[in-house]
Protein backbone atom coordinates (compact mmCIF):
# COMPACT_ATOMS: atom_id res chain seq x y z
CA UNK A 1 0.00 0.00 0.00
CA UNK A 2 1.22 3.45 -1.09
CA UNK A 3 2.26 5.72 2.37
CA UNK A 4 -0.41 8.34 3.72
CA UNK A 5 0.77 11.74 2.05
CA UNK A 6 1.79 13.84 5.63
CA UNK A 7 -0.34 17.17 6.06
CA UNK A 8 0.46 19.82 8.57
CA UNK A 9 -2.17 22.37 8.91
CA UNK A 10 -1.94 25.29 10.75
CA UNK A 11 -4.42 25.14 13.78
CA UNK A 12 -7.27 27.95 13.96
CA UNK A 13 -9.46 29.08 11.63
CA UNK A 14 -7.11 29.39 8.72
CA UNK A 15 -6.30 25.84 9.22
CA UNK A 16 -10.39 24.99 9.31
CA UNK A 17 -10.57 27.19 5.85
CA UNK A 18 -7.72 26.01 4.06
CA UNK A 19 -8.46 22.00 5.37
CA UNK A 20 -12.24 22.77 3.29
CA UNK A 21 -10.21 23.05 0.40
CA UNK A 22 -8.70 19.76 0.54
CA UNK A 23 -11.43 18.19 1.07
CA UNK A 24 -13.15 20.04 -1.96
CA UNK A 25 -10.07 18.76 -3.48
CA UNK A 26 -10.75 15.27 -3.03
CA UNK A 27 -8.78 14.49 0.23
CA UNK A 28 -11.23 14.18 2.76
CA UNK A 29 -10.91 13.16 6.47
CA UNK A 30 -13.91 13.98 8.46
CA UNK A 31 -12.85 12.89 11.53
CA UNK A 32 -10.84 16.08 11.70
CA UNK A 33 -13.64 18.33 11.92
CA UNK A 34 -14.67 16.54 15.25
CA UNK A 35 -14.59 18.35 18.80
CA UNK A 36 -11.54 15.83 20.91
CA UNK A 37 -7.88 16.21 21.44
CA UNK A 38 -6.48 14.38 18.75
CA UNK A 39 -3.95 16.14 16.88
CA UNK A 40 -3.21 13.61 13.94
CA UNK A 41 -6.26 12.22 11.92
CA UNK A 42 -5.88 9.70 9.04
CA UNK A 43 -7.84 8.59 5.50
CA UNK A 44 -6.18 5.79 3.95
CA UNK A 45 -8.84 5.31 1.40
CA UNK A 46 -7.60 8.78 0.09
CA UNK A 47 -4.06 8.73 0.95
CA UNK A 48 -3.49 11.42 3.88
CA UNK A 49 -2.61 11.77 7.29
CA UNK A 50 -3.64 15.74 8.64
CA UNK A 51 -1.88 16.96 11.83
CA UNK A 52 -2.87 20.29 13.00
CA UNK A 53 0.29 22.11 14.22
CA UNK A 54 1.62 25.74 15.70
CA UNK A 55 0.92 28.33 12.34
CA UNK A 56 4.74 29.31 12.41
CA UNK A 57 6.20 25.60 12.95
CA UNK A 58 4.23 24.17 10.07
CA UNK A 59 7.35 24.96 7.77
CA UNK A 60 9.98 23.07 10.94
CA UNK A 61 7.79 20.32 9.86
CA UNK A 62 7.74 20.79 6.37
CA UNK A 63 11.52 21.46 6.33
CA UNK A 64 12.59 18.54 8.22
CA UNK A 65 10.23 16.33 6.65
CA UNK A 66 7.77 15.20 9.21
CA UNK A 67 5.15 16.46 7.25
CA UNK A 68 5.58 16.00 3.06
CA UNK A 69 3.43 18.90 2.43
CA UNK A 70 1.86 21.65 4.91
CA UNK A 71 0.39 24.92 4.52
CA UNK A 72 1.93 28.16 5.94
CA UNK A 73 1.34 31.43 5.85
CA UNK A 74 3.60 34.16 3.25
CA UNK A 75 4.59 36.20 7.00
CA UNK A 76 6.40 32.94 8.32
CA UNK A 77 7.91 31.63 5.03
CA UNK A 78 9.17 35.03 4.85
CA UNK A 79 10.56 35.28 8.33
CA UNK A 80 12.22 31.98 8.56
CA UNK A 81 13.19 31.54 4.90
CA UNK A 82 12.76 27.93 5.48
CA UNK A 83 14.43 25.67 2.29
CA UNK A 84 10.81 24.77 0.77
CA UNK A 85 9.04 24.47 -2.59
CA UNK A 86 6.66 26.93 -2.24
CA UNK A 87 3.79 25.34 -4.75
CA UNK A 88 0.69 27.06 -4.66
CA UNK A 89 -0.52 30.62 -3.21
CA UNK A 90 -4.37 29.61 -1.76
CA UNK A 91 -4.83 33.12 -1.78
CA UNK A 92 -7.08 32.89 1.23
CA UNK A 93 -6.17 34.28 4.41
CA UNK A 94 -4.88 37.52 2.78
CA UNK A 95 -3.09 40.37 4.66
CA UNK A 96 -0.26 43.01 4.11
CA UNK A 97 3.06 42.78 6.23
CA UNK A 98 3.32 47.10 6.80
CA UNK A 99 4.98 49.74 8.42
CA UNK A 100 3.20 51.73 10.75
CA UNK A 101 3.14 54.97 13.19
CA UNK A 102 1.69 57.27 15.02
CA UNK A 103 -0.43 60.01 13.47
CA UNK A 104 1.74 62.74 12.73
CA UNK A 105 4.98 60.89 13.42
CA UNK A 106 7.63 62.14 11.10
CA UNK A 107 11.11 59.77 11.10
CA UNK A 108 14.42 61.59 11.93
CA UNK A 109 16.86 60.44 10.11
CA UNK A 110 19.42 61.69 12.76
CA UNK A 111 18.29 58.64 15.07
CA UNK A 112 18.57 54.95 14.48
CA UNK A 113 14.74 54.12 14.11
CA UNK A 114 13.41 52.05 16.81
CA UNK A 115 11.22 48.90 15.23
CA UNK A 116 8.80 46.82 17.17
CA UNK A 117 7.85 43.91 15.68
CA UNK A 118 7.35 40.02 15.77
CA UNK A 119 9.20 40.00 12.26
CA UNK A 120 12.74 40.59 13.11
CA UNK A 121 14.10 38.94 10.02
CA UNK A 122 11.30 40.71 7.56
CA UNK A 123 12.17 43.85 9.33
CA UNK A 124 15.99 43.86 9.27
CA UNK A 125 15.91 43.22 5.59
CA UNK A 126 13.22 45.93 4.84
CA UNK A 127 14.98 48.88 6.52
CA UNK A 128 18.42 47.43 5.41
CA UNK A 129 16.89 46.83 1.67
CA UNK A 130 16.06 51.07 1.92
CA UNK A 131 19.37 51.63 3.61
CA UNK A 132 18.06 53.14 7.11
CA UNK A 133 19.69 51.44 10.31
CA UNK A 134 17.28 50.16 12.89
CA UNK A 135 17.15 49.05 16.21
CA UNK A 136 14.57 46.07 16.79
CA UNK A 137 12.85 45.49 19.36
CA UNK A 138 11.01 41.61 19.81
CA UNK A 139 8.17 41.89 20.91
CA UNK A 140 5.59 38.40 21.01
CA UNK A 141 1.93 40.39 20.87
CA UNK A 142 0.11 44.00 21.47
CA UNK A 143 2.50 45.18 19.15
CA UNK A 144 0.43 48.07 18.22
CA UNK A 145 1.05 49.29 22.06
CA UNK A 146 5.05 49.63 21.56
CA UNK A 147 4.82 53.24 19.99
CA UNK A 148 2.06 54.25 21.82
CA UNK A 149 3.98 53.93 25.10
CA UNK A 150 7.21 55.22 23.53
CA UNK A 151 8.95 51.87 23.09
CA UNK A 152 9.14 52.30 19.31
CA UNK A 153 9.30 54.61 16.66
CA UNK A 154 7.42 52.62 14.48
CA UNK A 155 5.93 49.00 14.20
CA UNK A 156 6.29 46.28 11.43
CA UNK A 157 3.71 43.55 11.49
CA UNK A 158 0.48 42.00 9.52
CA UNK A 159 -2.79 43.87 9.05
CA UNK A 160 -6.33 42.15 7.36
CA UNK A 161 -8.75 45.83 7.18
CA UNK A 162 -6.12 48.06 9.35
CA UNK A 163 -9.56 48.90 11.85
CA UNK A 164 -6.75 47.76 15.03
CA UNK A 165 -4.09 50.29 13.53
CA UNK A 166 -6.88 52.99 13.28
CA UNK A 167 -8.34 52.26 16.62
CA UNK A 168 -4.67 53.20 18.18
CA UNK A 169 -4.05 56.11 15.92
CA UNK A 170 -1.74 54.67 13.78
CA UNK A 171 -1.03 55.10 10.46
CA UNK A 172 0.55 53.08 7.23
CA UNK A 173 4.02 54.40 6.35
CA UNK A 174 4.61 51.05 3.77
CA UNK A 175 3.24 48.39 2.65
CA UNK A 176 6.12 45.42 2.78
CA UNK A 177 4.44 42.53 0.91
CA UNK A 178 1.13 40.87 0.33
CA UNK A 179 0.31 37.88 3.09
CA UNK A 180 -1.78 34.80 2.20
CA UNK A 181 -2.15 31.04 2.81
CA UNK A 182 0.59 28.99 0.90
CA UNK A 183 0.77 25.63 0.03
CA UNK A 184 4.57 24.15 0.78
CA UNK A 185 6.33 21.07 -0.03
CA UNK A 186 9.49 19.02 1.42
CA UNK A 187 12.35 19.15 -1.18
CA UNK A 188 13.01 14.91 -1.38
CA UNK A 189 9.28 14.19 -0.49
CA UNK A 190 8.11 16.11 -3.86
CA UNK A 191 10.66 13.78 -5.55
CA UNK A 192 9.44 11.17 -4.19
CA UNK A 193 5.73 11.55 -3.43
CA UNK A 194 4.94 13.74 -6.87
CA UNK A 195 2.28 12.09 -8.27
CA UNK A 196 0.21 12.49 -5.59
CA UNK A 197 1.58 16.07 -4.26
CA UNK A 198 0.48 16.75 -8.07
CA UNK A 199 -2.84 15.77 -7.49
CA UNK A 200 -3.37 17.82 -3.99
CA UNK A 201 -1.96 20.77 -6.17
CA UNK A 202 -4.09 20.37 -9.17
CA UNK A 203 -7.22 20.05 -6.64
CA UNK A 204 -6.07 23.28 -4.63
CA UNK A 205 -5.49 25.07 -7.62
CA UNK A 206 -8.97 24.46 -9.34
CA UNK A 207 -10.50 26.37 -6.61
CA UNK A 208 -8.19 29.02 -6.11
CA UNK A 209 -8.73 29.40 -9.79
CA UNK A 210 -12.15 29.48 -10.13
CA UNK A 211 -12.37 32.35 -7.15
CA UNK A 212 -10.27 34.62 -9.59
CA UNK B 1 44.62 -7.53 11.06
CA UNK B 2 41.77 -8.53 10.49
CA UNK B 3 38.36 -7.00 12.06
CA UNK B 4 34.62 -6.85 12.30
CA UNK B 5 32.79 -4.52 10.32
CA UNK B 6 30.49 -3.96 13.16
CA UNK B 7 32.32 -1.61 14.95
CA UNK B 8 31.90 1.06 12.27
CA UNK B 9 29.03 3.09 12.70
CA UNK B 10 27.15 4.59 9.43
CA UNK B 11 29.23 7.73 8.41
CA UNK B 12 32.26 5.75 8.83
CA UNK B 13 31.00 2.57 6.70
CA UNK B 14 29.73 4.91 4.08
CA UNK B 15 32.62 6.73 3.71
CA UNK B 16 35.39 4.10 3.61
CA UNK B 17 32.92 2.62 0.61
CA UNK B 18 32.39 5.73 -1.02
CA UNK B 19 36.48 5.59 -1.28
CA UNK B 20 36.55 2.51 -2.46
CA UNK B 21 34.28 3.49 -5.35
CA UNK B 22 36.21 6.68 -6.05
CA UNK B 23 39.69 5.11 -5.94
CA UNK B 24 38.63 1.96 -7.93
CA UNK B 25 37.57 4.48 -10.29
CA UNK B 26 40.91 6.45 -10.62
CA UNK B 27 40.45 8.83 -8.37
CA UNK B 28 43.46 9.57 -6.08
CA UNK B 29 43.13 10.45 -2.83
CA UNK B 30 43.49 14.44 -1.43
CA UNK B 31 44.62 14.96 2.05
CA UNK B 32 44.71 18.74 2.84
CA UNK B 33 45.30 20.90 6.34
CA UNK B 34 42.46 21.34 8.80
CA UNK B 35 43.68 24.92 8.15
CA UNK B 36 43.58 27.43 5.41
CA UNK B 37 44.51 31.19 5.34
CA UNK B 38 40.66 33.23 5.78
CA UNK B 39 41.27 35.16 2.73
CA UNK B 40 40.41 32.28 0.30
CA UNK B 41 36.77 31.78 2.27
CA UNK B 42 36.37 35.45 2.58
CA UNK B 43 37.09 36.39 -1.13
CA UNK B 44 34.40 33.61 -2.18
CA UNK B 45 31.44 33.79 0.39
CA UNK B 46 29.02 32.91 -1.59
CA UNK B 47 30.41 29.77 -2.97
CA UNK B 48 29.97 28.42 0.26
CA UNK B 49 27.20 26.96 2.01
CA UNK B 50 27.39 28.52 5.20
CA UNK B 51 28.21 32.04 5.94
CA UNK B 52 30.08 31.23 9.18
CA UNK B 53 33.94 30.51 9.60
CA UNK B 54 35.57 29.84 12.37
CA UNK B 55 38.79 32.04 12.62
CA UNK B 56 42.06 32.29 14.59
CA UNK B 57 45.38 34.07 14.07
CA UNK B 58 48.44 31.82 13.85
CA UNK B 59 51.74 32.03 15.50
CA UNK B 60 52.97 34.39 12.36
CA UNK B 61 49.54 36.87 12.88
CA UNK B 62 47.92 35.38 9.81
CA UNK B 63 44.14 35.00 10.29
CA UNK B 64 43.57 31.27 9.68
CA UNK B 65 39.94 29.51 9.32
CA UNK B 66 38.91 25.90 10.07
CA UNK B 67 37.92 25.12 6.54
CA UNK B 68 34.26 25.45 6.03
CA UNK B 69 34.82 23.54 2.18
CA UNK B 70 37.03 21.44 0.80
CA UNK B 71 36.70 22.68 -3.67
CA UNK B 72 38.46 25.74 -3.07
CA UNK B 73 41.44 24.13 -1.52
CA UNK B 74 41.59 21.74 -3.98
CA UNK B 75 40.98 24.49 -6.94
CA UNK B 76 43.72 26.73 -5.24
CA UNK B 77 46.64 23.97 -4.87
CA UNK B 78 45.95 22.78 -8.41
CA UNK B 79 47.97 23.72 -10.82
CA UNK B 80 46.94 24.59 -14.96
CA UNK B 81 48.24 21.45 -16.91
CA UNK B 82 47.48 21.42 -20.76
CA UNK B 83 45.71 18.74 -21.93
CA UNK B 84 45.81 17.03 -17.99
CA UNK B 85 42.59 15.91 -16.35
CA UNK B 86 43.17 15.24 -12.24
CA UNK B 87 40.90 12.98 -10.70
CA UNK B 88 41.05 13.32 -6.84
CA UNK B 89 38.51 12.32 -3.63
CA UNK B 90 38.47 13.45 -0.46
CA UNK B 91 37.35 12.18 3.02
CA UNK B 92 37.64 15.38 5.23
CA UNK B 93 36.18 16.87 8.38
CA UNK B 94 34.62 20.97 7.60
CA UNK B 95 33.39 23.18 9.64
CA UNK B 96 29.94 25.28 9.25
CA UNK B 97 27.18 26.58 10.96
CA UNK B 98 24.31 23.43 10.80
CA UNK B 99 20.73 24.98 8.84
CA UNK B 100 19.30 22.64 11.73
CA UNK B 101 20.80 23.95 15.21
CA UNK B 102 22.22 27.45 14.03
CA UNK B 103 25.43 26.26 15.35
CA UNK B 104 28.92 25.27 14.38
CA UNK B 105 29.44 21.86 13.56
CA UNK B 106 32.19 19.28 12.48
CA UNK B 107 30.50 17.62 9.30
CA UNK B 108 31.82 14.77 7.72
CA UNK B 109 32.39 15.27 3.72
CA UNK B 110 33.18 12.78 1.18
CA UNK B 111 32.83 13.98 -2.63
CA UNK B 112 35.84 14.00 -5.39
CA UNK B 113 36.36 16.71 -7.86
CA UNK B 114 37.90 16.01 -11.85
CA UNK B 115 40.17 19.26 -12.94
CA UNK B 116 41.53 19.57 -16.24
CA UNK B 117 40.25 19.21 -19.69
CA UNK B 118 36.58 18.06 -19.04
CA UNK B 119 34.23 16.97 -21.86
CA UNK B 120 31.32 14.85 -21.99
CA UNK B 121 32.91 11.61 -21.37
CA UNK B 122 34.26 13.03 -18.20
CA UNK B 123 30.92 14.69 -17.19
CA UNK B 124 29.37 11.28 -17.86
CA UNK B 125 31.64 9.26 -15.63
CA UNK B 126 31.15 11.79 -12.66
CA UNK B 127 27.26 11.97 -13.05
CA UNK B 128 27.49 7.86 -12.84
CA UNK B 129 29.62 7.85 -9.83
CA UNK B 130 26.84 10.58 -8.17
CA UNK B 131 24.32 7.77 -9.40
CA UNK B 132 26.21 4.46 -7.80
CA UNK B 133 27.00 6.56 -4.74
CA UNK B 134 23.11 7.20 -4.24
CA UNK B 135 22.48 3.12 -5.39
CA UNK B 136 25.48 1.88 -2.47
CA UNK B 137 22.91 4.04 -0.26
CA UNK B 138 19.38 2.82 -1.17
CA UNK B 139 17.44 1.24 -3.49
CA UNK B 140 14.93 4.75 -3.78
CA UNK B 141 16.98 7.22 -4.99
CA UNK B 142 16.34 10.38 -7.27
CA UNK B 143 19.22 12.31 -8.89
CA UNK B 144 18.13 15.56 -9.85
CA UNK B 145 20.04 17.34 -12.96
CA UNK B 146 19.98 20.98 -14.48
CA UNK B 147 22.24 22.93 -16.57
CA UNK B 148 22.58 26.49 -15.69
CA UNK B 149 23.52 26.96 -19.51
CA UNK B 150 20.18 26.69 -20.37
CA UNK B 151 18.14 28.23 -17.54
CA UNK B 152 20.24 31.16 -18.39
CA UNK B 153 19.95 31.63 -21.37
CA UNK B 154 16.15 31.68 -20.75
CA UNK B 155 16.37 34.15 -17.95
CA UNK B 156 18.77 36.50 -20.44
CA UNK B 157 16.18 36.30 -23.01
CA UNK B 158 13.70 37.63 -20.08
CA UNK B 159 15.97 40.37 -18.92
CA UNK B 160 19.40 41.94 -18.59
CA UNK B 161 19.01 43.28 -14.87
CA UNK B 162 21.09 40.98 -12.36
CA UNK B 163 18.43 42.33 -9.71
CA UNK B 164 16.10 40.77 -11.10
CA UNK B 165 17.74 37.58 -12.43
CA UNK B 166 18.33 36.87 -8.72
CA UNK B 167 14.19 37.65 -7.39
CA UNK B 168 13.79 35.31 -10.60
CA UNK B 169 16.56 32.57 -9.60
CA UNK B 170 15.14 32.96 -5.94
CA UNK B 171 11.87 32.03 -6.70
CA UNK B 172 12.66 29.15 -9.28
CA UNK B 173 14.56 27.25 -6.36
CA UNK B 174 11.46 27.26 -4.14
CA UNK B 175 9.22 26.75 -7.63
CA UNK B 176 6.97 29.59 -6.78
CA UNK B 177 5.91 29.86 -10.28
CA UNK B 178 3.06 32.20 -9.12
CA UNK B 179 5.91 34.88 -7.94
CA UNK B 180 8.05 34.47 -10.71
CA UNK B 181 4.67 35.49 -12.85
CA UNK B 182 4.27 38.78 -10.51
CA UNK B 183 7.74 39.76 -10.92
CA UNK B 184 7.32 39.30 -14.45
CA UNK B 185 4.61 41.50 -14.58
CA UNK B 186 5.74 44.52 -12.23
CA UNK B 187 8.61 44.72 -14.16
CA UNK B 188 6.69 44.63 -18.06
CA UNK B 189 8.60 41.28 -18.96
CA UNK B 190 7.00 40.35 -22.00
CA UNK B 191 3.96 37.09 -20.85
CA UNK B 192 5.12 35.29 -23.75
CA UNK B 193 8.67 35.17 -22.46
CA UNK B 194 7.49 34.49 -18.65
CA UNK B 195 5.74 31.55 -19.91
CA UNK B 196 8.07 29.76 -21.68
CA UNK B 197 10.74 30.01 -18.33
CA UNK B 198 7.42 28.91 -16.46
CA UNK B 199 7.19 26.00 -19.21
CA UNK B 200 10.93 25.27 -18.54
CA UNK B 201 10.00 24.94 -14.81
CA UNK B 202 7.14 22.76 -15.20
CA UNK B 203 8.90 20.24 -17.54
CA UNK B 204 10.21 18.03 -14.99
CA UNK B 205 10.69 14.33 -14.33
CA UNK B 206 12.48 11.50 -15.84
CA UNK B 207 14.70 12.14 -18.54
CA UNK B 208 13.49 9.75 -20.68
CA UNK B 209 10.05 11.56 -20.61
CA UNK B 210 11.39 15.08 -20.21
CA UNK B 211 13.75 15.09 -23.21
CA UNK B 212 11.18 14.96 -25.82
CA UNK B 213 9.47 18.14 -24.47
CA UNK B 214 12.26 20.02 -23.81
CA UNK B 215 13.37 19.53 -27.60
CA UNK B 216 9.82 21.78 -28.40
CA UNK B 217 10.46 23.85 -26.03
CA UNK B 218 14.06 24.87 -26.59
CA UNK B 219 14.25 26.17 -29.97
CA UNK B 220 17.84 27.43 -31.33
CA UNK B 221 21.20 26.72 -32.01
CA UNK B 222 22.68 27.05 -28.48
CA UNK B 223 19.94 25.28 -26.58
CA UNK B 224 19.99 22.68 -29.24
CA UNK B 225 23.32 21.63 -28.41
CA UNK B 226 23.09 21.99 -24.95
CA UNK B 227 19.71 19.19 -24.77
CA UNK B 228 22.35 17.07 -27.02
CA UNK B 229 25.11 17.52 -24.77
CA UNK B 230 22.76 16.59 -21.48
CA UNK B 231 21.54 13.47 -23.88
CA UNK B 232 24.72 12.37 -24.58
CA UNK B 233 25.86 12.67 -20.64
CA UNK B 234 22.48 10.87 -19.53
CA UNK B 235 22.61 7.61 -22.70
CA UNK B 236 26.47 7.46 -21.83
CA UNK B 237 25.98 5.96 -18.03
CA UNK B 238 26.08 2.73 -18.56
CA UNK B 239 23.53 1.22 -15.67
CA UNK B 240 20.05 1.65 -16.79
CA UNK B 241 18.71 1.48 -13.10
CA UNK B 242 21.21 4.54 -12.57
CA UNK B 243 19.88 5.76 -15.78
CA UNK B 244 16.11 5.77 -14.91
CA UNK B 245 16.76 7.14 -11.51
CA UNK B 246 17.72 10.70 -14.01
CA UNK B 247 15.06 13.17 -12.96
CA UNK B 248 15.64 16.83 -14.97
CA UNK B 249 14.33 20.06 -12.90
CA UNK B 250 15.61 23.51 -14.04
CA UNK B 251 14.41 24.08 -10.88
CA UNK B 252 17.50 23.37 -9.25
CA UNK B 253 19.80 26.59 -9.93
CA UNK B 254 23.33 26.64 -9.08
CA UNK B 255 25.22 30.51 -7.87
CA UNK B 256 25.53 31.81 -11.28
CA UNK B 257 28.61 33.05 -10.39
CA UNK B 258 30.47 29.75 -9.64
CA UNK B 259 28.33 27.02 -11.83
CA UNK B 260 28.17 26.59 -15.52
CA UNK B 261 26.98 23.67 -17.62
CA UNK B 262 25.21 20.61 -15.59
CA UNK B 263 24.74 21.11 -11.52
CA UNK B 264 22.94 18.33 -9.88
CA UNK B 265 21.67 16.46 -6.34
CA UNK B 266 20.96 13.02 -5.18
CA UNK B 267 17.78 12.24 -3.02
CA UNK B 268 17.09 9.33 -0.51
CA UNK B 269 13.93 8.04 0.32
CA UNK B 270 13.06 9.31 3.90
CA UNK B 271 15.70 11.33 3.95
CA UNK B 272 14.33 14.93 4.02
CA UNK B 273 17.61 16.78 2.75
CA UNK B 274 19.74 16.16 -0.14
CA UNK B 275 22.29 13.77 0.26
CA UNK B 276 24.76 14.94 -2.49
CA UNK B 277 25.19 18.08 -4.85
CA UNK B 278 27.50 18.83 -7.40
CA UNK B 279 27.83 20.54 -10.99
CA UNK B 280 30.36 22.41 -13.28
CA UNK B 281 32.06 25.16 -11.84
CA UNK B 282 34.40 26.87 -14.46
CA UNK B 283 33.08 30.27 -13.42
CA UNK B 284 35.10 29.67 -10.30
CA UNK B 285 38.05 28.23 -11.23
CA UNK B 286 38.26 31.42 -13.75
CA UNK B 287 37.47 33.62 -10.61
CA UNK B 288 40.33 31.91 -8.65
CA UNK B 289 42.84 32.66 -12.18
CA UNK B 290 42.48 29.06 -13.33
CA UNK B 291 42.13 28.30 -16.82
CA UNK B 292 40.64 24.12 -16.25
CA UNK B 293 37.47 23.41 -16.22
CA UNK B 294 36.16 21.15 -13.58
CA UNK B 295 33.24 19.31 -12.43
CA UNK B 296 32.82 17.52 -8.97
CA UNK B 297 30.02 16.18 -6.19
CA UNK B 298 30.05 16.52 -2.95
CA UNK B 299 28.68 13.48 -0.33
CA UNK B 300 27.03 15.17 2.84
CA UNK B 301 27.41 12.73 5.15
CA UNK B 302 25.57 14.38 8.31
CA UNK B 303 22.50 13.48 6.35
CA UNK B 304 22.88 9.72 6.35
CA UNK B 305 23.94 9.05 9.99
CA UNK B 306 20.44 7.85 10.49
CA UNK B 307 19.74 6.27 7.37
CA UNK B 308 19.53 2.27 7.34
CA UNK B 309 21.85 0.84 4.90
CA UNK B 310 21.33 -2.64 2.89
CA UNK B 311 22.29 -5.70 5.02
CA UNK B 312 25.19 -6.47 2.21
CA UNK B 313 26.53 -2.66 2.14
CA UNK B 314 29.75 -3.82 4.15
Amino acid sequence: MEKLLNIALPKGRLGEKVYKMFEAAGFPCPEILETNRKLTFENPEAGVRYFWVKPSDVPIYVERGAADIGVAGKDILMEYQPDIYELLDLKTGKCRMISAAPEGYVDNTQHILRVATKFAGIARRYYASIGREIDIIHLNGSIEIAPILGLSDVIVDITETGTTLKENNLKIIDTIASISARLIANKSSFRFRRDMIDRVVAGLSAQTEADR
Amino acid sequence: MKFDSSVLNNTEKIMFALRALYMGSGYRRYTMSRFEEYDLYSRNKDFLVSDGVITFTDTNGMLMALKPDVTLSIIRNCRDEENSLRKLCYNESVYRISKKTGTFKEIMQTGLECIGMIDAGCLTEVLSLAGESLAMLSDSFILELSDMDTVLTFLNDMTQSDDIKRRIIKCAGERNIHEITEICEQESIPELKCKSFRDLLSISGRAEKVLPELGRLCPGDRLAARLDLIKSIIGGIGDTEIRSRIEIDFSLIGDVSYYNGIVFRGFIDGIPDRVLSGGQYDRLMEKMGKRSNAVGFAVYLDELERIELPDDFC
